[in-house]
């Protein structure tokens, strides 16, 4: 494979603290070289991609999608799923175990990790279930999943089915230092439920999931954590009274992450106004005050990470009355752009906004799989480029993914990946951008 | 020459305000949260001459003749239906009954495949009855045909809240500042926000009365409609002009909401006593069917106050008034 | 736009009182007799033709009203619905004599309309019309027995009556219009 020059771009890297312009050179699936400026590298038999006016960052991550294979293969595969979130800018993702049948032993990791390598256009790493068959029982045999490459446990789609169990996991995944992934949920609250329960419910007439319930569950985990000693990490976190405690978790010294997810940062339950099935997500899409907390806790940390909890559907499915519809959204594509948003509006800041997409998820990944999240000499080459004032139009028939369930269509979004870059081969690219021979 | 009980005043030597088109921008009937009060104004005029036409031997008029109207119902009900289907039928439209139950959706046949088959046999009016919240949204977005909702989920019953309107306006023309009462299990009632929004459109204070487990998160809290709450049923009747009481269901005793039927009797049945503390004009409104002993007396529901054999009567005018005013406004 | 006035309040009241001599040479039986005014301004007129017939013939005619909104054949075609307005007839108008009076006589479907509603009402033994204006251009047969004046008008013209009780002034007059209106 030749060399690639990405030449003369913004290049943004939280996990070296870089802002600055400049060149990366790729060699053999790595980065091999790094310049100022628009300065030419040493050696001479190169492409060029010419990433003026682009910022260049570390391969986005992904610590929670939904892949949907094995199982629901009309939903998404991994097939079509990486290549949307290539699309989307996304070179690592984590796929999550409720599939069908779920990743509860070796031989279904096996599966994932043969099907990615031969079909998958970015990186897939796995994570592996909690207890066997997802069904909230015994523990599943976490051994032979950290062996076989796990990243995590979770049963997510479901919380942790008890007390018990979640304290039964934090304890026994200390012994492979992985972190247990919880969907903070108190069933016995949210049975039917729709919507965030509020004035919108009650005026849309329909069954409310109260912020309680997510906050009940996230206050046992913590205190499991505490009680345990185990790394817990609370995904797709919606709602203040969440944040608040995290909060002072973390300033108690307890061993937590927490992930946030674009819809969650930036739409709150007024789509659902007109019964868009589309908007019908959990947790669900809650008020401004949480959308408002969760930007804050992005700021000072208590959110670790943003995660795009990808769930695609497909058309059928969501074509329905909105009590029978499933939740999710499909979000690898539209993920980057309506981010944008909070940096446009000043909210956060743009090396804020990519250290929670690459530095930070890499974290918690640790470093089995390399340095990955960094542009540091000798990493993997896994590169985003991106355009962080193209305007564009939200069009779901355009989406790679199999999934075209999204609030945001016909949305305009500003700021678009141009290209990705995974191990040192351009797997997505728009046509506007070209790469010359030396 | 002949009288009328009431004042004709089309005998009045005043000057008439000239013919205008009447307010009207409604392609579907879905809910009662966007009709302005000169809306409904339009559909208490067009219901009284509606009445007139129900008041003749023969009740007839050709004016939907050549429309098709379907009557979708997704759930069992025998009095809406029947009062929809006198209703176009008076118009002269076609009428069609669709007893689709929630079997034939797990048979496969979805909401959408419903619609797409009426909208290929040329249909004008779909009037839909569904258990979903929604439903009749979601229908909009996949026929051309106007949608009348005859109640979806526990989100809204417009037809319903109109008629009730309608009923009070005949008592009490001039509603601004009347006080209403709605008592009962306001959580998984469409006919009580149907009626929070018509009532407080058109001037009329309302206070919710019910145990507070029956009470939806965020009414009373600043946000629209703007209503009181109140859920001592003593406290809150008095000097109410209006009394609205809904249908308890036994299941809600079931789901754990309430530690007994015997208990909300206690507590909200509307008797006699209770009822005195309203003004002694004050009408007693239920939208049916009527659960005697539980959420009113015998003596109450049939005794001088109560309109609720008015209510039954205006529906079929209201529902022709609405046809009316529908029909005409699809895409030709 | 242009008006131009073809009768003035006394043109009026001279017209109707010629016609209530009309109805009254042609009506022997006035008890028979009922003016059903087709709304809006036949309601007026009815109610002064009434007057007219009781001080020349000193027999009291009942007037009644109809509301024709029910029975137009062009609901479908009209985004914004006619308000309805009260028809109210008497009690039996089975074996009597209906003279049907409307203000201006165009296209004749509002008459076509008029008619199906009082055969909907019961079995008059006649039903006659009188117009106070009669303007031309028939789309269905019908004719009116009593005419006030007829004033021949081509399509982009509008032939507009005001009556005191419900314009504030007694007027007829041609308007000329760009665009065609629909007929009456």
């Amino acid at each position: 494979m030749k060399s690639l020059l990405i030449k003369g771009g913004q290049i943004i890297d939280p996990a070296q603290g870089i802002d600055v312009s400049g060149s990366l050179l790729i060699s053999e699936g790595k980065i091999s070289w790094r310049g100022k400026g628009e300065e030419a590298p040493p050696q001479a038999d190169y492409e060029t991609l010419n990433a003026k006016g682009l910022i260049v960052c570390p391969g986005l991550i992904d610590l929670h999608c939904h892949l949907r294979q094995p199982g629901d293969e009309e939903k998404e595969t991994i097939a079509s799923g990486t290549s949307a979130a290539a699309r989307g800018g996304f070179t690592t993702v984590c796929c999550m175990p409720n599939t069908n049948p779920p990743l509860d032993n070796q031989t279904a990791v096996e599966f994932i990790k043969s099907k990615a390598a031969s079909e998958g256009v970015v990186r897939v790493l796995p994570i592996g279930c909690i207890s066997k068959g997802r069904k909230g029982g015994t523990l599943a045999e976490m051994g032979e999943l950290a062996s076989a490459g796990v990243i995590a446990f979770s049963d997510d789609g479901e919380p942790a089915s008890s007390s018990y169990l979640m304290r039964q996991a934090l304890d026994y995944s200390r012994a492979f230092e992985l972190p247990i992934i919880d969907h903070c949920e108190e069933k016995a609250l949210t049975e039917g439920g729709q919507m965030n329960e509020g004035i919108i419910s009650t005026k849309l007439g329909l069954r409310g999931i109260p912020s309680a319930a997510e906050e009940i569950i996230v206050a046992r985990d913590l205190a499991l954590a505490e009680l345990t000693g185990g790394r817990l990490h609370i995904a797709h976190v919606s709602t203040e009274g969440s944040v608040d405690l995290i909060r002072r978790a973390k300033e108690k010294g307890i061993r937590v992450t927490a992930e946030a997810t674009p819809h969650h940062l930036t739409l709150t339950e007024e789509r659902v106004i007109g019964y868009d099935t589309n908007a019908k997500v959990n947790p669900p899409l809650r008020t401004k005050k949480d959308v408002k907390a969760l930007i804050q806790g992005l700021k000072d940390n208590t959110i670790d990470i943003i995660a795009t909890d990808h769930a695609p559907h497909t058309e059928a499915d969501k074509l329905c009355e909105f009590d029978l519809a499933p939740f999710g959204i499909s979000g690898f594509e539209t993920a980057l752009g309506s981010l944008m948003s909070l940096v446009h509006g000043g909210e956060i800041s743009l090396a804020t906004l990519i250290a929670k997409l690459t530095s930070e998820p890499a974290r918690i990944i640790g470093n089995s799989y390399g340095g990955l999240g960094t542009l540091a000499t000798g990493a993997p080459a896994d590169i985003t480029i991106f355009d962080p004032s193209l305007e564009w139009v939200v069009e779901p028939k355009d989406f790679a993914s199999k999934g075209r369930n999204t609030p945001l269509a016909g949305e305009r979004l500003k700021g678009r990946v141009m290209a990705t870059i995974y191990e040192g081969k351009i797997v997505y690219k728009d046509d506007s951008i070209k790469v010359k021979e030396s | 020459m002949r009288t009328n009980q009431k004042d004709n005043p089309t005998l009045q030597v005043k000057p008439e305000v000239p013919e205008k088109t009447p307010l009207w921008r409604h392609h579907h009937i879905l809910d009662v949260d966007d009709f302005t009060a000169e809306e409904i104004e339009t559909v208490f005029n067009t219901t009284r001459a509606m009445k007139e036409v129900l008041s003749r031997p023969i009740k007839r008029v050709p004016t939907l003749r050549g429309k098709t109207i379907v009557n979708l119902f997704y759930e069992p009900s025998t009095r809406t239906r029947l009062s929809f289907e006198l209703a176009a039928k008076y118009l002269s439209a076609d009428v069609v009954n669709l007893n689709a139950s929630v079997s034939s959706v797990a048979k496969g046949e979805s909401l959408v495949d419903t619609l797409g088959t009426l909208q290929a046999l040329g249909t004008d009016i779909i009037v839909m009855r569904h258990p979903h919240s929604g439903a009749p949204y979601t229908a909009t977005r996949y026929t051309e045909a106007s949608i009348v909702n005859a109640g979806d989920g526990w989100h809204a019953h417009p037809t319903q809240a109109l008629l009730d309107l309608y009923t009070i306006y005949e008592h009490k023309p001039s509603l601004k500042g009347l006080k209403a009462v709605i008592i009962g299990d306001i959580m998984h009632s469409r006919v009580a926000r149907s009626n929070m929004w018509g009532l407080t459109t058109m001037g009329i204070e309302v206070t919710l009365c019910c145990p507070p487990t029956l009470l939806p998160i965020g009414l009373g809290e600043g946000h629209l409609p703007p209503v009181n709450i109140e859920p001592n049923i003593e406290l809150a009747l008095d000097k109410a002009d209006i009394v609205m009481t809904l249908r308890l269901q036994r299941e809600r005793q079931k789901s754990g909401l309430l530690p007994s039927i015997r208990e909300y009797i206690q507590l909200y049945q509307l008797t006699e006593a209770r009822l005195g503390r309203a003004k002694p004009d004050a009408l007693v409104l239920h939208p049916g069917p009527v659960n005697e002993g539980v959420e009113i007396s015998p003596a109450v529901a049939h005794g001088p106050q109560s309109v609720i054999n008015e209510q039954v009567s205006n529906g079929v005018a209201v529902r022709m008034a609405l046809l009316y005013l529908l029909s005409g406004s699809q895409k030709q | 736009m242009s008006k131009k006035v073809i009768m003035t309040e006394e043109d009026i009241k001279r017209t109707l009182a010629r016609i209530a001599h009309e109805i009254i040479e042609h009506n022997e039986l006035l008890k028979e007799l009922i003016l059903v005014g087709v709304h809006t301004r036949g309601v007026p007129l009815a109610k002064r033709l009434a007057a007219d017939i009781e001080s020349f013939a000193r027999v009291k005619i009942p007037v009644d009203t109809l509301d024709i909104s029910l029975y137009r054949d062009d609901l479908s075609s009209l985004e914004l619905k006619p308000i309805v307005k009260l028809t109210d007839i008497t009690a039996t108008i089975d074996g009597k004599s209906i003279v049907l009076v409307d203000d201006v006589l165009y296209t004749g479907r509002s008459i076509r309309a008029a008619m199906d509603a009082l055969i909907d009402l019961g079995r008059p033994r006649s039903i006659q019309l009188a117009v106070l204006v009669d303007r031309g251009h028939r789309e269905l047969p019908i004719r009116a027995d009593y005419v006030g004046k007829n004033i021949p008008s081509s399509r982009h013209e509008e032939i507009k009556v005001n009556l005191k009780e419900t314009d504030g002034i007694d007027e007829v007059a041609i308007v000329s219009m760009s665009a065609a209106k629909e007929g009456r």
